[in-house]
């Protein structure tokens, strides 16, 4: 299992690196960070200009500049992700990548969590439902809701469900549901409850939001990993021996039915990601949804290249605990 | 979209063309009939239809088309001459609503070709040589696959401030999406290319881009359109959302994303600027993967519904 392990950690590190030149190209290529500086009225000087280029190292060459932001060397200590460092960026010499990364992560990756573990509880209640009950109307029913959950837009339902928050709130005459907002500021030093209660009104209505995309397709995966499962042979002989249905599904079918389902989940993350994003900006929270659209929206080279490579190391991570989790569930796999 | 409505449609297709005898049909007509079966998929073959008829030709028809007229009195709701109200800055919500859909519908099946055309050779490439050409061209896919797909193509478009033109956020969402396809088809190819009319054509002399491009990609047609047909619905989502936060097309040209986005504060007060729109995306997406679905049925039987 330690050879294993490590071979599929060893595994992962090309694929970071080859994805670490693939975002850092792409966005190096696709932007100028100096575009804003140029556009200035009245235009800049040759030495601010110079002065901007020189610290954000693009008087260096493309190579150059990849080797540097990864390792950090030759620089002036605000680059190289190798030392923890995320680059000069175009929002001001004071403006620390980094720690505007780490203040956030938590709030989105709260979110994506949420969202995640509730989509995958309700995804596998119904499609072993549907499975159980195939073709009767209950099952065509989740059919439909799945595919209709698949057809939508995250953002328009999100603001279909803040709009009802809102309404709601109005009807029972109290703010149940916070629709704007992480809250994450009311919160602090109030006792454990209040937190809790704050945390919940406002992570309630993004979390059915987000959740929602993910469930459809993981639902429908868990029918058909479902199916296949309860036509095998080994279900028919614990059938066979008498054993109660009850406990065939549970103990039998369930357990193999849900193998599958770990790759797919690990797949997903990438899918939630971008929904995390669209959530937060229509529910106004100041998570990495935020810190990406500031990022584009100065031209902020290093800080895209950084968060497209942490979301990139976040699906890279999940892959890998999913091949993980296989070969511990699925005796099937031998790992030598 | 009511339950009778649907089965009474469909119940006369099937009926007319079970006359014919099975026995002298082609495997075009095999298909035909097994997607004309498939209920959900031949009402949303209409609909989709329908749409594209709004679409394309409504603006021709329509008074109004998607900019801003100064005859058109601001935020009005619905009324006889404009249909679904007006916005703010004096557009006809339904002229956006046909320029939006037909601009909807242009980048994503432009998406759904160029990724299908990249993504097939390149998986077909792939499964076809095998060993260590194969490995390196998938971790190229793994790559591609493991960026979320709406980040990184709103990323390059915002940052490059080519997010304007249909045609370059088709290029952009396609740059993410054809990794896809090549998995799916590199998945096929390898079982293929064991047969014996590969090792046939081998023999005889073909080149290898020969027998990718004549046998291979032919016989792996199936999975392929089946794949680029439920790609269509994820770039119509992803330039949507692109849209919506503003890095897809912008004004004065329109997306049904970006009327979302724009409408966005304004659902309980001028709920006709959000939900027609939202509506429209939901359908063209609702209709596409229904489509996606009675194909794979009539292409593919034996493949079970795999989607990322």
């Amino acid at each position: 299992m330690l050879v294993y392990t490590m071979r599929r950690v060893l595994g992962a590190l090309p694929v970071l690196v080859l994805a670490s030149i693939l975002t850092f190209v792409m966005i190096d290529v696709s932007g100028d960070p100096l575009a804003d500086i140029r556009m200035a009225q009245p235009p800049p000087t040759e030495e601010v200009l110079q002065q901007a280029e020189e610290r954000l190292y693009l008087d260096r060459s493309m190579p150059e500049r990849y080797w540097l932001w990864v390792t950090g060397i030759g620089g002036n200590g605000d680059i190289g992700l190798l030392q923890g460092e995320f680059g000069p960026s175009t929002q001001g010499p004071h403006y620390d990548i980094g720690a505007a990364i780490a203040e956030r992560l938590w709030t989105t990756l709260r979110l994506v969590g949420a969202a995640m573990v509730f989509a995958l509880g309700l995804a596998i209640i119904t499609g072993v439902i549907s499975a159980l009950r195939q073709y009767s109307k209950l099952d065509y029913t989740l059919t439909f809701v799945g595919f209709l959950a698949l057809a939508l837009p995250t953002f328009w339902f999100a603001g279909i469900m803040q709009a009802a928050g809102v309404k709601f709130n109005q009807l029972v005459g109290d703010q149940i549901f916070a629709t704007i907002g992480d809250g994450r500021f009311r919160a602090e030093g109030a006792p454990l409850w209040d937190q809790f209660l704050n945390a919940f009104a406002h992570m309630a209505l993004p979390t059915i939001v987000l959740m929602l995309i993910s469930f459809a397709s993981w639902s429908r995966y868990q029918r058909t990993s479902m199916l296949e499962v309860m036509n095998s042979d080994y279900v028919r002989l614990a059938r066979a021996k008498g054993l109660r249905n009850h406990t065939v599904i549970r103990r039998h079918a369930l357990r193999t039915a849900l193998i599958p389902l770990t790759t797919v989940v690990a797949i997903g993350v990438a899918g939630v990601i971008d929904g995390a994003i669209l959530t937060e900006v229509v529910f106004q929270w100041r998570g990495l949804g935020d810190f990406f659209i500031t990022a584009v929206d100065n031209n902020d080279s290093f800080a895209l290249m950084g968060w497209l490579l942490l979301s990139g190391t976040i699906v890279i991570l999940a892959n890998l605990v999913a091949d993980l989790l296989y070969a511990v569930l699925d005796p099937r796999i031998r790992y030598e | 979209m009511s339950e009778n409505g649907m089965s009474k449609s469909a119940r006369r297709d099937p009926a007319k063309k079970r006359k014919k005898s099975s026995a002298d049909q082609t495997q075009l007509q095999t298909i035909l009939i097994r997607f004309s079966r498939h209920r959900p998929a031949m009402i949303s073959l209409v609909l989709l239809g329908i749409i594209a008829l709004f679409a394309f030709l409504g603006p021709f028809l329509w008074t109004w088309d998607h900019t801003v007229y100064k005859e058109i009195p601001s935020n009005q709701p619905p009324s006889g001459t404009h249909p679904l109200g007006t916005s703010a800055a004096g557009h006809d919500v339904l002229g956006q609503l046909m320029r939006g859909a037909q601009q909807t519908l242009k980048v994503a099946f432009t998406v759904s070709l160029l990724s299908t055309a990249f993504g097939s050779v390149w998986g077909a490439t792939a499964g076809y040589y095998g060993g260590r050409v194969d490995a390196f061209m998938m971790r190229v896919v793994d790559i591609f696959l493991i960026v979320p797909l709406l980040v990184a193509a709103a990323a390059i478009a915002g940052n490059s401030g080519a997010g304007t033109s249909w045609s370059a956020i088709a290029l952009i969402i396609s740059i993410f999406s054809w990794a896809t396809i090549a998995r799916v088809v590199r998945g096929v190819v390898l079982s293929l290319r064991e047969q014996e009319f590969v090792e046939a054509a081998r023999a005889s002399g073909a080149s290898a881009p020969w027998i990718i491009l004549r046998h291979l990609l032919p016989n792996a047609a199936g999975p392929i359109i089946v794949a680029a047909t439920l790609l269509v619905a994820v770039a119509i989502l992803a330039e949507a959302g692109m849209s919506f936060l503003g890095l897809g097309i912008q004004l004065p040209d329109i997306s049904l994303g970006q009327m979302i986005g724009s409408a966005r504060t304004a659902v309980s007060t001028r709920p006709w600027l959000f939900y027609p729109p939202g509506v429209l995306l939901v359908l063209i997406c609702l209709t596409i993967n229904f489509i996606g679905d009675g194909l794979r049925d009539a292409l593919d039987p034996r493949q079970t519904r795999v989607r990322r």
